[in-house]
């Protein structure tokens, strides 16, 4: 679904700031693959969603989504294949729009707006039903302003945008990281019953080893612009936090995993 | 009691000129509301438009074919601005200073077109008693059709109803989302390039309406008349939401706030000439009155921060 070729990033080039991002980084995915994604701060997480959603074009490399060379695609053409939830909850939605505006801007994604009505009656009744499902008690406001909303609201609304139309791929980056544990495990349930539900091919970011282990099929670790470790099937079941810092530590060559991982 | 007779005498002619630059307070709106982006280009835009119109008028044309020429020559104005910010990557208040410079040479180019004998106008008379006009001051306090604001009410409500439509389209819709939240916009597949180019022709295009309206209205188009115009809209709108956005939420109803901003404003402009001010300080004025009203959100703000950090409880 997902094949990332031998794609590097290096911002600033040739000036004092220079840093490499992404180091030749290859990646497939397969359809429906749940696959973590963890690493410290400045490994080249977010670089690697990033570059996938088109935020910006990787310097060599190619990226291709369901057999479609993306990696020239401008970041709103290319998000017809690709539902986002961001890690800051007021990035994905739109504060001074209403619920349901943004869940009907969200339903165009990919097609051509046209002079039709930006919302339909029947639009109305459908959003309400989902907003139902997420259990927040949305479904009855739905002409509130988003900007009402609490953070893990707001995550919740982004992530069921980003699965209004089904996505080819979901890119998760830290979607939980900004909201208190309470939220965070809410709004990481809600996100593993739409992934399961519409078999959805994801890349999550976390900074959570345990998230990481208990969520997806498949686990991958960035450290300094590198995939270290790959992990799926069997042994991902059977992993345990002791195991990846072991396994970190193998990789790498470096014993710096604790610092880097658990605070980073 | 003569004082208030002779302002009470003018407020035909202000709610006239209001009503007027409130078509111009709303294209601002449209930039500066919506897109979040202050368009400079409409000081040239608005003496584009009454340019065109003047000039088209003086040539025989039908006053309505007049009006069209302008406000297709005004949203010309607003492509430029938006490619120049989009497609060449220039600051938007950049772009907007950019068109608005190029403008002043080429209205003065456009007021002698059909002129043999200059190259160049600064001014383009118009008569009531030899063009064909839709609209005249002289007629401001007639009680018959002939007075402007029988075109001016009917012609606002058409342009309210008419945005009103669009930007509860689709295509509205993702103009206003790029407006409110770029990132998102982009996410959810909408080109921002295109949204901001369509919002700065669309709100030039009002813009030239204003000056096409106003060209008529005080019977001549010069070049300095749309000098400060971004400054009279954002007057208006800025009046009008200080004024009634607790009472209007309706986004029409918040575009109708802008036209009467722009009516209060006229009124306001009446009074202070009436009291002795030169009409030539009215700029200094305007000024003033923006700058004290964009300053009154922002003081209140940090007033409000103070009072909670004070408090001890923080919500993030």
């Amino acid at each position: 679904m997902l094949d990332i070729k031998g794609v590097s990033k290096t911002f600033n080039p040739g000036t004092i700031n220079e840093k490499t991002a992404l180091r030749n980084v290859s990646l497939h995915l397969d359809d429906g693959d749940f696959v973590t994604v963890i690493g410290g701060n400045g490994a080249g997480k977010s670089t690697l969603l990033n570059t996938v959603a088109g935020t910006y074009f990787p310097d060599a490399g190619a990226i291709t989504i369901d057999g479609v060379d993306v990696t020239r695609l401008p970041e709103h053409k290319r998000a017809k294949y690709i539902g986002r939830v961001f890690q800051d909850p007021m990035t994905g939605t739109a504060a001074t729009m209403q619920i349901e505006e943004n869940l009907a801007l969200a339903r165009r994604r990919g097609a051509r707006r046209t002079l039709r009505p930006g919302i339909t009656r029947a639009e109305r009744a459908e959003y309400q039903e989902l907003l139902q499902v997420l259990d927040l008690g949305l479904e009855d406001r739905l002409t509130a302003k988003v900007g009402l909303l609490s953070g893990g609201q707001r995550q919740a609304l982004t992530l069921l945008m980003a699965s209004l139309v089904k996505p080819k791929l979901l890119l998760l980056d830290e979607h939980t990281a900004a909201l208190d544990p309470k939220t965070a495990a809410k709004v990481l349930d809600a996100t593993e019953k739409i992934v399961q539900r519409d078999h959805l091919t994801t890349l999550m970011i976390t900074h959570n080893m345990r998230d990481a282990i208990v969520h997806g099929n498949r686990l991958i670790m960035v450290y300094e612009g590198r995939i270290v470790l790959d992990i799926a099937g069997e042994e991902k079941k059977k992993l345990t936090v002791e195991d990846l810092l072991a396994k970190f530590g193998q990789a790498t060559g470096s014993d710096e995993a604790d610092d880097k991982l658990l605070l980073g | 009691m003569d004082f208030l007779l002779s302002f009470f005498n003018s407020l035909p002619n202000a709610v006239g000129q209001g009503l007027i630059w409130g078509i111009m307070a709303i294209g601002v709106y449209i930039t500066y509301r919506i897109l979040d982006v202050a368009d400079l280009t409409v000081d040239g835009s608005l003496t584009t438009g009454g340019a065109v119109c003047a000039v088209c008028i003086t040539m025989g044309w039908n006053p309505w074919l007049a009006l069209l020429a302008a406000v297709l020559a005004g949203m010309l104005a607003g492509l430029v601005t938006g490619l120049l910010h989009t497609a060449c990557g220039i600051p938007a208040i950049l772009a907007g200073i950019l068109t608005q410079l190029a403008l002043y040479s080429i209205n003065l180019r456009i007021m002698a077109i059909g002129d043999p004998n200059a190259a160049t106008k600064a001014t383009l008379a118009l008569s009531v008693d030899n063009d064909q006009l839709l609209l005249s001051s002289r007629y401001i306090r007639y009680t018959s059709l002939e007075n402007p604001l029988v075109l001016l009410v009917p012609v606002t409500l058409v342009v309210i109803a008419l945005l009103y439509w669009f930007f509860g389209t689709e295509l509205g819709s993702a103009l206003r989302a790029t407006g409110a939240n770029q990132a998102m916009a982009q996410a959810q597949g909408i080109n921002t390039s295109f949204g901001k180019v369509l919002g700065l022709v669309v709100s030039n295009g009002l813009v030239a309406l204003s000056g096409a309206l106003l060209a008529q209205y005080q019977g001549s188009s010069t070049n300095d008349m749309g000098r400060g115009a971004i400054v009279i809209g954002l007057a208006a709108v800025i009046i009008g939401e200080v004024l009634l956005s607790k009472v209007f939420r309706n986004f029409a109803l918040k575009l109708l706030s802008a036209v009467i901003g722009a009516i209060i404003y006229y009124a306001v402009i009446t009074l202070v000439l009436r009291l002795g001010l030169e009409s030539t300080d009215l700029k200094l004025l305007t000024a003033l009155v923006v700058a004290i009203f964009l300053a009154i959100p922002h003081w209140k703000g940090r007033y409000f921060s103070k009072h909670l950090r004070k408090g001890g409880t923080s919500h993030a």
